[in-house]
């Protein structure tokens, strides 16, 4: 029986008075993608900083691939790579010359490094900036370059910190590309998000965590049954309309409906998206025009709203790094 | 900026090929070294101050005191040479600590860190990198020393091993700096911490003039100070007229220096979060 690819148990971490990492049970099964989806200061840099051994747990165990992560480091660093949060390739030299350190590092001989980084370098579209120093590079090639620097041995399992933060919806797709690809050639992917979107696009299992702990898992779907499957929101010509407008709406969802700030705004959560569209001929019956309207995905805030009953801690933009 | 390339196959360009054996201690602290000379090539502005001072230091002394202190500043040059050769090389030292604390911080030593490599490899890397540093450093102040008129009496030979010791103290005394490295947070106070210390050691030391005419507490302080044996030491060698007990000080120095702080550098590595 293959073992999975993380187990963890009762995993704790803290930092001063702070518990980072607060009794985490995570089972990542092998062969999968595994998203770990929380706000910042969660606790998901540390935890998985803990898997890529950088950090050694104050409680609970850790397993990668049935290797302990303290007592057999080594065995885990073999079948880990993992790509952090902010670059971990070095700005002062040049893409090449990066993976082919990395190259060496893992063992290749001079010759075979030059040869693999080239190979690399052409398939994730670097080979025109492949000499240039990574300091001049967009963000989205040097995430692209970051990522490649992980797959010179393809790992068993790639751990990915919040790959597309700070990404162009262009640069965003391509890392998913690359996610999908290794998926498919059997490479395990654990990655961390704070969008929901991300997690439902790439993920067949989702943790939620939040205050170190995980506060619910299952598959994207289990997990959007539980919040609602979106926002819909309409917006009319007139304001004078929206009253009417509310109670039509409101009678035809079956849920209550919101007035937003904008005086001519309705939102209503949306168990069933396919009701949307019955729902706007009915408003259309009713003599009602539309300026706009959009069924949107819910976002992490109503996750979290529907989960813990409490929104998303405002104010905390600070990086949990700072803690690690 | 052109547009960005559609990633062709990525699934071609995973390897199915087994992952080659691990790099021996030695074979990965080589590699850390060849990035360090690399950096050292695209980056080449780095030695610019460190290199400025000690080049100021000998026109400025050779030729303001020479005539006064040793009768010619050619005369006092065969004097200050080697001093200023060794504070050169002293003072670029500083440079292992204050590259570390800029590296550890950003994500890069992370992944050094989670490769199954021999642990030390990154930082012992380092500083055999800086080597490198140390030798361009020796190489422009002999330079500078032959066009300005000195002229060694050890010779070629001389001047090699002179260099070659300097090397061996330089590489203990990094470790001092890259200890600091991993405590202090920001590498401007590395930096500046590191020249507080070396600013005296230098100073207060037989590089500029022979202590003979200070006063007693200074001579005591400059007898017990390491680079006063460095210099005198560099003097002999390039002047052909070293014992082995000035050799012998010296890197019985630099072993005690790496002793002491080399594992303590590791151990703060190694807990470093």
């Amino acid at each position: 029986m293959r073992p999975p690819a993380v187990e963890t148990a009762g995993l704790v971490k803290a930092f001063g008075t702070t518990r980072a990492v607060d009794g985490v049970d995570l089972h990542v099964p092998s062969g999968s993608v595994y998203g770990v989806l929380g706000p910042n200061g969660a606790g998901k840099t540390t935890t998985i900083r803990i898997l890529a051994t950088l950090l050694r747990p104050d409680a609970g165990t850790a397993r990668v691939f049935g290797h302990d992560v303290v007592a057999e480091a080594d065995a885990v660093r073999d079948r880990v790579s993992m790509t952090g949060q902010y670059a971990s390739v070095d700005e002062d030299l040049t893409g090449r010359e990066n993976l082919v350190l990395l190259a060496r590092l893992l063992g290749f001989s001079r010759q075979q490094a030059r040869v693999r980084a080239g190979e690399l370098l052409d398939a994730f579209g670097l080979a025109e900036a492949a000499d240039r120093l990574v300091k001049t590079y967009s963000g989205g090639m040097r995430r692209r370059l970051d990522i490649t620097a992980s797959l010179i041995v393809t790992p068993r399992l790639l751990v990915l910190d919040e790959p597309t933060t700070g990404l162009d919806p262009h640069s965003r797709n391509q890392v998913w590309d690359i996610v999908r690809a290794l998926v498919a050639d059997g490479t395990t992917v654990l990655l961390t998000t704070q969008y929901l979107e991300e997690a439902d696009q790439l993920a067949d299992r989702i943790a939620v965590i939040d205050h170190g702990r995980v506060i619910a898992e299952g598959t994207p779907g289990q997990l959007k049954a539980s919040v609602g499957a979106g926002a819909l929101q309409v917006r009319v010509p007139d304001p004078a309309q929206r009253a009417h407008a509310e109670r039509v709406l409101a009678q035809a969802l079956g849920v209550p409906v919101h007035p937003t700030s904008d005086p001519a705004t309705l939102s209503a959560r949306v168990d069933d998206a396919h009701r949307v569209v019955a729902v706007l001929a009915e408003l259309s019956s009713a003599g009602i025009a539309l300026a706009d309207f959009a069924l949107g995905q819910p976002s992490l805030d109503e996750v979290f709203l529907a989960l813990t009953g409490h929104p998303t801690r405002p104010g905390t933009t600070t990086k949990e790094d700072d803690a690690a | 900026m052109t547009t960005t390339p559609i990633i062709p196959d990525v699934g071609a360009a995973l390897s199915a090929r087994a992952r080659p054996p691990r790099p021996s201690a030695l074979s990965a602290s080589r590699t850390f070294a060849w990035r360090a000379l690399l950096k050292l090539r695209h980056v080449p502005e780095q030695l610019i101050d460190v290199i400025g001072i000690p080049v100021i230091f000998t026109l400025g002394f050779t030729y303001l005191f020479g005539g006064a202190l040793a009768g010619s500043p050619r005369a006092y040059l065969h004097f200050l040479l080697p001093g200023t050769l060794a504070m050169t090389v002293v003072l670029v030292t500083t440079f292992s600590g204050v590259t570390l604390n800029t590296g550890i911080t950003t994500g890069v030593y992370d992944r050094f860190r989670s490769l199954p490599i021999w642990r030390p490899a990154p930082i012992v890397g380092a500083v055999l990198g800086d080597s490198g540093r140390y030798l361009l450093a020796s190489a422009l102040v002999i330079a500078l020393g032959l066009v300005l008129g000195y002229r060694p009496g050890g010779g070629v030979v001389g001047v090699t091993a002179a260099v070659a010791l300097l090397l061996g103290f330089a590489f203990g005394l990094s470790w001092v700096w890259t200890a600091l490295g991993l405590v202090l947070r920001a590498p401007s106070a590395v930096n500046n911490l590191s020249l507080l210390v070396l600013f005296p050691l230098t100073l207060a030391s037989n590089i500029f003039v022979d202590p003979e005419t200070m006063p007693g507490w200074l001579q005591a302080f400059i007898d017990l100070n390491p680079v006063t044996h460095l210099v005198t030491a560099e003097r002999g060698l390039m002047a052909g007229t070293a014992t082995l007990g000035q050799i012998g000080l010296v890197l019985a120095t630099s072993a005690l220096l790496t002793t002491v702080f080399a594992p303590l550098t590791m151990h703060l590595y190694r807990h470093k979060r």
